[in-house]
């Protein structure tokens, strides 16, 4: 069956594949040269592609931040809020809208740092929402401050001796709050993390994806992890890919191993169907 | 509950007239003295196929009901101080997105935790500034659960009309007292629709305004693709950082509510044709003024009231029209001075503005705004 986008896919000189999906008017993007939001962005346009899901029923909320940024990229009804906020935002848009695809889609500061908060409660309900984060253990945006992610003794520019606290590990913190679905991967699985999104999509609940990215600019340049190809071969030799294992199990040290897998895939009653058990529709 | 006659209080009321309005979506936290509005709604939403929410604080409650708003259910939500002040981030967030929702805020002591279970009229400015940047806003208040519930009909239809957050600042007294209300047939409330757009995606840009300088939405989902954002943004609703954007889209936010000042501002005047005093009271502090009017047109003061409906806008036009008539104004409220600098203003150089000051926790005796009457 023919997919929407197909003709593109298939080649128009000078133009992004998924140029359908894509606010052309809006390029150049303001992504770093050699950032990874862009990877993870495009594996998010791949996956509604393959979703073979009608374009108009999804929509993407984002929060601030250089992640944030994507929501205004992507050709679909789309939001960019305010800091830390777009789970709740997107809660909302969801009720109002059940049936359609509402992607969140920021970075680990807006979503676990100001935002934790919105996340544990998001996952608590088991609200139908494909929560994408991508982590670059630092708020690029602002200069590459610490975040509640940033890796132990790591130097960003307020811990310019390095990073004295210990940082969330975020797939333990979704499964602990109620997800149904979460996965890891890293910038360099883009099939995988693809395939994983196109799953997310898919999931009744509350789906979460960790993509572990770079940040050449400012915490790869800080931290001296070399150019951003070092980094992604540095993501090939110490990933290791374990499906199933307990999250609070996958281990996150990007100088020593980097534990990616679908950590959790169960199937638990969404926000919507508690909702109807105690308040059925015909009352 | 329409077309017939209660005794409810003020927070009850209210939230009935949010269902009359149409509102199909509350996302709240709960807060004394305005948790009574949160729990008629979830008493009363499922009722209506409509939804309640408890989220898990005020920004996220905020962020929620635009979320819902966008998704096409009129939405709302209530709180007091405390929860006003995490909602200011996304009632800034609303200006600039121009989504149409209603923020109701009933006044306790502050600051800070304050008085929770006492009233207050503390936040008047905040209703005005309290998001940062420059804006304008709508915020109504009401003296009885009558006027409450009117008011809330009508933040509702301003919230459509105007693309905004409206808010409704009300006060503990008002929220918790019971009185009769009035609840009018269905057919007899003027709803004001959504403003969608008749045009194709093709041709519609997401911030092209009107005449009235007022933009159409659409339905999400239906191929418009819009985007949306708290950035500073052009016809588009593309992000574009300069000066000259930044003039454009703030001209037109402010201006959509100052052109259309006389649609959105209401008001009774009280015995004020003859008068040479005139009180300017709004919200709970109406009541105490108005027996004070009574007891000084007893002492032979020819004094009148201006009650306000509508607090911002303020009614600028009506207090410089009156400024020439009168000795002063009199403005009771409790705090200590925020809408009578307002009074003030318009009246400079013509009348004399005479603040009665409370700090909170009760409202005033007739007598303490008699005596201010008397003075002038």
């Amino acid at each position: 069956m023919k997919k929407q986008g197909d003709e593109e896919l298939n080649g128009m000189p000078g133009r992004h594949p998924l140029s359908s999906l894509l606010r052309e008017d809006r390029m150049p993007h303001i992504w770093c040269p050699g950032c990874d939001i862009g990877t993870v962005f495009s594996s998010c346009l791949t996956a509604i592609h393959e979703s073979k899901i009608d374009y108009n029923n999804f929509a993407m909320v984002s929060g601030i931040g250089c992640t944030g940024r994507a929501a205004g990229y992507i050709k679909l009804d789309s939001f960019h809020t305010t800091h830390g906020r777009a789970i709740p935002f997107a809660t909302g848009l969801k009720i109002a809208k059940p049936r359609m695809k509402i992607i969140v889609f920021s970075g680990d500061g807006d979503l676990f740092t100001i935002g934790g908060n919105h996340f544990i409660h998001a996952a608590r309900r088991n609200i139908d929402l494909t929560v994408i984060c991508v982590n670059n253990f630092t708020y690029g945006m602002t200069g590459g401050q610490v975040a509640s992610t940033t890796p132990f003794n790591s130097k960003t520019s307020t811990t310019p001796q390095g990073n004295f606290e210990k940082p969330f590990n975020l797939p333990y913190m979704a499964a602990a709050a109620g997800a149904v679905y979460v996965s890891r991967w890293t910038t360099l699985h883009v099939r995988r993390l693809t395939g994983s999104i196109v799953e997310a999509f898919n999931k009744k609940g509350f789906s979460f994806i960790e993509v572990v990215s770079s940040c050449p600019t400012s915490f790869g340049r800080r931290n001296k992890l070399g150019s951003p190809l070092d980094i992604i071969q540095h993501f090939h030799k110490i990933s290791v890919i374990q499906n199933g294992i307990h999250p609070k199990d996958a281990n996150l040290d990007i100088s020593k191993e980097i534990v990616v897998g679908k950590f959790v895939d169960t199937e638990a009653p969404t926000f919507f169907d508690l909702l109807e058990k105690i308040y059925p529709p015909e009352m | 509950m329409e077309g017939t006659e209660h005794f409810i209080m003020g927070d009850v009321a209210c939230a009935e007239a949010a269902i009359a309005s149409g509102c199909r979506f509350f996302a709240g936290y709960p807060i004394t003295p305005a948790t009574e509005i949160a729990e008629r709604m979830a008493k009363r939403l499922p009722q209506v196929g409509g939804v309640y929410i408890q989220m898990e604080d005020e920004m996220a409650s905020m962020a929620a009901v635009l979320g819902a708003s966008w998704g096409g259910l009129k939405s709302m939500t209530a709180t007091s101080g405390p929860g006003f002040s995490l909602m200011m981030e996304n009632i800034g967030l609303g200006i600039v997105m121009e989504v149409p929702c209603v923020v109701v805020n009933v006044q306790r002591a502050g600051p800070s935790t304050g008085l929770p279970t006492l009233c207050a009229q503390g936040d008047m400015m905040q209703a005005r500034w309290g998001s940062h940047g420059h804006y304008e806003i709508i915020a109504l208040s009401a003296s009885s659960p009558q006027e409450l519930f009117d008011v809330t009909i009508k933040a509702f239809n301003l919230s459509e009309k105007y693309r905004l957050p409206v808010l409704i600042m009300t006060d503990e007294v008002v929220g918790h007292m019971a009185e009769k209300v009035i609840i009018p047939p269905s057919n007899r409330i003027e709803i004001y629709p959504r403003r969608i757009t008749k045009l194709p995606p093709e041709e519609y840009l997401p911030y092209l305004p009107d005449e009235d300088m007022v933009a159409p939405m659409v339905g999400i989902g239906e191929g418009y693709h819009i985007h949306s954002t708290g950035l500073t943004h052009d016809k588009k609703g593309y992000p574009v950082i300069s000066a000259p954007v930044q003039k454009e889209m703030i001209d037109r936010l402010v201006c959509k509510i100052r052109n259309n000042v006389d649609d959105i501002v209401e008001y009774q005047e009280i015995e004020t044709a003859d008068a040479e005093i005139i009180i300017v009271a709004y919200g709970i502090s109406v009541r105490p003024a108005q027996k004070a009017l009574e007891l000084a047109r007893e002492k032979g003061i020819k004094c009148g009231m201006l009650k306000l409906t509508t607090i911002w806008p303020f009614a600028e036009k009506k207090i410089i029209e009156l400024a020439s008539q009168v000795k002063g104004f009199v403005v009771p409220e409790i705090n200590y001075g925020q809408i009578s600098l307002e009074v003030e203003r318009c009246s400079a150089g013509h009348a004399k503005t005479i603040l009665v000051k409370h700090a909170g926790g009760a409202i005033f005796n007739p007598d303490e705004i008699l005596e201010a009457v008397e003075k002038l």
